[in-house]
């Protein structure tokens, strides 16, 4: 590979008739001492097994976890005194508030009327009117077709609900986000510093903070309004910012030399020539948004995510079903309004968008008929109450009986495929990794974050293996930990496989790219029903879903660091006979690298953010006792501890593989760079906007 | 000279920690790769001095690297100067608080730039009236004059075209337009052709030339094409690695190249196009017949070529009525065949 690698960007080259640089240290290939790690960790194991694991039962507490549920009960006992309680509260009182009038406008009955302000003839017309005017005609019968989708199905309210949360938080985030996109987009040291919170945000996993929301926001609308804002202002900021900052020089410069104020830079340069980019970072929060919404139904969050949960929560895969459809057309609706409003401002501010004349004529006839609409509704009680349907309960119906079916049929393989990981992978290093002596574990870990990381992912594992210790649950932990790890590896097989595949072949790339960015746009919480439904309640279902929710990320980012490969070295190495699997192998694989440790770090922390999710459908170990703790309120400090403990085995294995990367000295900046710009979810069909 | 147009003295820039240090220590005084070494500060301009004159065409040329671009931008503080001063008709840009540099940019001087700078989400006409914008002028008589100047840089007819739907060549055009339409005394151009094909490269030098024949702007022109500073420029003021290397006319800076580095540069240049008979002419010798033709001292090589060859006699060079030197058939045969052989 040393000879086919071209010499990366960054090192300095020599000048002619220099001497030849000093031969650069060779050093051993990590893989041995991480084998020898490994071996002594293997024999601890079988020296030791089952002493000293700390295993910690179901509903066992420690007197840490006891001391954290007081501390919540004091909090909550001092809500009247405290000002950080009260301070909080208030705006609780806010969000709610202004989600209830939101909803009395166009969903609950606003007393005295029997029925909201405009009903749900109404509300389709404006939603209707609202894709016509951003974006075009195609989009306004999707929007329109996505509403009655709602109504008729049987779930008209919960989605409404579900969108006005999206919707409120959106706005708050807008409000929040565009003035620190543009801090961060023109100001180096304060991207730097919004740099490394927006990366503390978003390594950490998406229900971790849900408990400490409660704790300020108490469960409910604003508990689902505030963690859906924390979990989708990271987007807009980092990718409007990075719009902003990419602005060329030149036309700064040029605009700034006729004398233009810091505002008339801002709002008449750097804002308009960001405007596709913006709006780019508004898809990514309202994608982000909605699949966070969708998860506060863990808090009591109202919206299509609670007949979700209540689904999952007694295995009933058809109840499930209808409202995980919904929740899927809904952000296939917001991924594509929000799309074709980018594409359409971007044509229109250079010019294209068609006969304007003929456009301001649709658009006012648009407005009279959604007026005389919101007029019926407002008059006639049968457009105001959306009518019920039973198509969507025979759906749930017919959805079980065919994964009964499904199960009966097929069951053999399934559960074959199953008991072939949980025999030969899962189980093993289960053992290996949870049934050692947490110290013979603890020293194991350390040691290959150092032969991998080095000094520095040393230092960072030491620290989260004692916090992890120290939250006494280190036995869930090393399960969690190892779940994880088997999910990454089937995650990375599944990357490598698809990803050449997609890199050497258009073809493939052209069919499979956008089901992986529709996997990408679906709230993780949907995956869960079919794997469910196929593997029942168990360790390997909750690895099946996290391998389906971090497998298109990794997939695209292996896809696009092969395909990133430089056309002339391939060219070079075939002009030297190589088979393909030598190509592979030997020039596309390894100068890739850098790609492919990012997707490993990618997958793992993807696969960890289901952790919780996971928990719901049988994973156990740490999933499981946040979701004990969400409902005992006396088990609220374990709760606590176990989302802590999953921060930190997150803190830990992101430390990891970044070190790991950076330790590599041959490749060039580009893979690197994208670790600083990362996103949390995928970047349909844009990822270089991203990169270069 | 306390008429110039533009007035530069003792003008640094060091880019790098601490940059202000370097100055006046004898560091200053290391080259460029040294200083780099030892302080880990680059020097983008070293000490420039120099002044235009109002109407004067200013060509400040050099290679990549030599810091020519960089010192276009001290002149409007696009880039801060580490010290000197710039003067601009008597007032002093680089001690002009905030405000009163963003009047003298909107005002005084506009710039014109290699990547044209354009704002793809404007049409043209709004391109050009940007800085008319910014000064807060109104929409209908910012656009009147945009329109006239548009019409200026033959480009009439393109008003409500986009940047991306031009070529090159008029996309600077536009760039051309943006910079005249605020009615600048001075403009400012840095590189502004190098990015165009050499045929409109050559079209968009003719139009500079012209507007400068209609308009007289003094102009501050950079650029790394030395036949477009010979071109173009009344003077030359050539740089290497920040520093001046000389300052002189076109025909000074081919005939007495200050080092070898010049001498270099202007090897490849065709003489007998760009020296005047300044250069060539002589003492007339004892006997010599003085009844040929007359030709003013500031006649290139090349034009007088055919006079001497039609003449039997050598040609006389004069500065209005004062007899300056002869110049004869070999003279000029001389500076013609020193070329082919080069």
């Amino acid at each position: 590979m040393t000879t086919t690698a071209p010499a990366p960007a960054v090192r300095k080259p020599v000048e002619p008739g220099a001497e030849p640089p000093p031969p650069e240290r060779s050093s051993v290939s990590r893989w041995i001492p991480a084998a020898v790690v490994i071996g002594v960790w293997i024999v601890a194991y079988l020296l030791l097994e089952g002493t000293d694991t700390l295993a910690l039962p179901g509903v066992a507490r420690t007197d840490l976890h006891d001391r954290l549920t007081e501390f919540n009960n004091d909090l909550l006992a001092s809500r009247d005194t405290n000002p950080v309680m009260q301070f909080t509260n208030s705006i609780s009182d806010l969000l709610r508030s202004l989600f209830e009038w939101v909803q009395r406008m166009i969903v609950v009955p606003n007393p005295p009327r029997p029925v909201p302000e405009i009903g749900w003839l109404g509300v389709v017309a404006i939603a209707t009117y609202i894709g016509l005017a951003i974006a075009n005609w195609r989009i306004a019968v999707l929007v329109c077709l996505s509403f009655l989708s709602f109504g008729v199905l049987g779930y008209w309210q919960d989605s409404l609900d579900l969108l006005i949360v999206t919707g409120i938080s959106v706005a708050i985030v807008i409000v929040l986000g565009m003035p620190l996109a543009v801090l961060v987009g023109t100001s180096t040291r304060a991207n730097r510093a919004i740099t490394v919170v927006l990366d503390l945000m978003q390594t950490m996993p998406t229900f971790v903070y849900l408990l400490p929301v409660v704790l300020f926001f108490g469960i409910g609308v604003s508990a689902a309004v505030v963690s859906t804002m924390i979990y989708a202002l990271p987007p807009l900021v980092r990718i409007a910012g990075f719009g902003i900052r990419e602005v060329p020089t030149a036309t700064i410069e040029a605009t700034d030399s006729a004398g233009q104020t810091y505002w008339q830079r801002l709002f008449k340069v750097q804002l308009p020539m960001a405007r596709k980019t913006i709006i780019v970072g508004l898809n990514q929060t309202t994608l982000a948004a909605l699949s966070m919404a969708t998860l506060a139904a863990f808090v009591n969050g109202p919206g299509l995510g609670k007949p979700v949960l209540a689904g999952l929560r007694i295995n009933d895969v058809g109840a499930a079903f209808v409202p995980g459809v919904l929740i899927v057309v809904m952000a296939v609706m917001l991924d594509r309004t929000t799309t074709a409003a980018s594409e359409r401002s971007e044509k229109v501010a250079r010019g294209g968008g068609g006969n304007v004349r003929q456009r301001r004529v649709l658009l006012a006839v648009g407005g009279v008929g959604t007026l005389v609409a919101v007029y019926l509704s407002r008059t006639y009680i049968g457009l105001a109450e959306f009518p019920v349907y039973t198509i969507g309960d025979r759906i749930a119906t017919w959805v079980n009986d065919v994964m009964d079916w499904v199960t009966s049929t097929f069951g053999g393989i399934t559960g074959a495929f199953k008991d072939l990981v949980t025999t030969w992978l899962l189980n093993p290093m289960q053992s290996l990794i949870a049934d050692s002596p947490w110290y013979v574990s603890f020293v194991a870990i350390a040691a290959l974050a150092f032969v991998f990381g080095g000094a520095r992912a040393l230092v960072s594992s030491l620290v989260c293996l004692t916090g992890i210790w120290f939250f006494d649950l280190w036995h869930d932990a090393m399960i969690t930990l190892t779940m994880t790890l088997v999910a990454t590896v089937l995650v990375m097989v599944l990357a490598l496989v698809f990803g050449v595949w997609m890199a050497r072949d258009r073809k493939v790339d052209l069919g499979i790219r956008p089901l992986l960015d529709a996997g990408q746009t679906i709230p993780p919480f949907v995956y869960l029903i079919p794997v469910l439904a196929l593997f029942g309640p168990s360790r390997f279902t909750a690895i099946v879903a996290g391998v389906v929710y971090a497998a298109p990320a990794a997939i695209k980012l292996v896809a696009d660091g092969v395909k990133g490969v430089s056309p002339t070295t391939i060219e070079a190495g075939r002009s030297t006979g190589q088979t393909t699997w030598q190509e592979i192998t030997k020039v596309q694989l390894p100068m890739a690298k850098g790609s492919l440790v990012l997707a490993t770090n990618q997958g793992l922390l993807y696969v960890l953010s289901m952790t919780v999710i996971g928990g719901l459908v049988g994973a156990g170990a740490l999933g499981y006792d946040v979701v004990y703790g969400f409902s005992r309120s006396e088990a609220w400090g374990k709760g606590l501890a176990a989302g802590i403990t999953i921060v930190l085995l997150g803190v830990m294995l992101d430390r990891i593989t970044r070190a790991a990367a950076d330790v590599r000295r041959d490749d060039g900046p580009g893979p690197r760079r994208a670790f600083h710009t990362r996103l949390p979810i995928g970047f349909p069909g844009d990822r270089k906007v991203v990169e270069t | 000279m306390t008429t110039a147009a533009l007035s530069v003295d003792g003008l640094w820039k060091i880019f790098g920690p601490r940059s202000d240090r370097v100055i006046g220590t004898p560091d200053a005084e290391l080259s460029r790769a040294d200083l780099k070494a030892k302080t880990g500060n680059v020097v983008g301009v070293k000490d420039v001095s120099f002044d235009v004159a109002p109407g004067e065409v200013f060509v400040v040329m050099g290679l990549s690297g030599s810091g020519k671009s960089t010192l276009v931008r001290l002149l409007t503080r696009l880039i801060e100067p580490t010290s000197g001063s710039v003067t601009l008709n008597g007032e002093e840009i680089t001690a002009a608080s905030e405000s009163k540099l963003r009047e003298i940019r909107r005002h005084q001087v506009s710039m014109v730039f290699q990547h044209f700078g354009l704002l793809p989400h404007r049409q043209v006409i709004d391109n050009v009236a940007y800085g008319l914008e910014v000064r807060g002028v109104g929409k209908k008589e910012r656009r009147a004059k945009a329109g006239e100047i548009v019409d200026l840089v033959g480009l009439t007819g393109y008003e409500k075209s986009y940047p991306d739907q031009l070529s090159g060549g008029m996309q600077q055009r536009v760039g051309l337009a943006r910079a005249l339409a605020g009615d600048p005394e001075m403009l400012l151009f840095d590189e502004p052709f190098s990015a165009l094909d050499p045929l409109i490269r050559r079209d968009m030098q003719n139009e500079v030339i012209r507007l400068h024949r209609e308009l007289g702007k003094t102009m501050v022109f950079i650029t790394h094409d030395l036949s477009e500073a010979l071109k173009l420029g009344d003077r030359i003021l050539i740089m290497r690695d920040g520093a001046i290397v000389q300052i002189g006319s076109p025909d000074e800076v081919v005939a007495r190249p200050a080092d070898d580095y010049v001498k270099d540069f202007v090897s490849e240049v065709p003489k007998s196009h760009v020296l005047t008979l300044k250069w060539v002419m002589r003492e007339p010798r004892p006997g010599e017949s003085l009844e040929g033709p007359a030709l003013p001292v500031t006649t290139i090589v090349r034009q007088a070529a055919r006079a001497a060859i039609a003449s039997e006699h050598p040609i006389r060079v004069v500065d209005g009525d004062e007899l300056l030197g002869v110049v004869d058939e070999e003279d000029i045969m001389r500076v013609v065949v020193a070329e082919e052989e080069s």
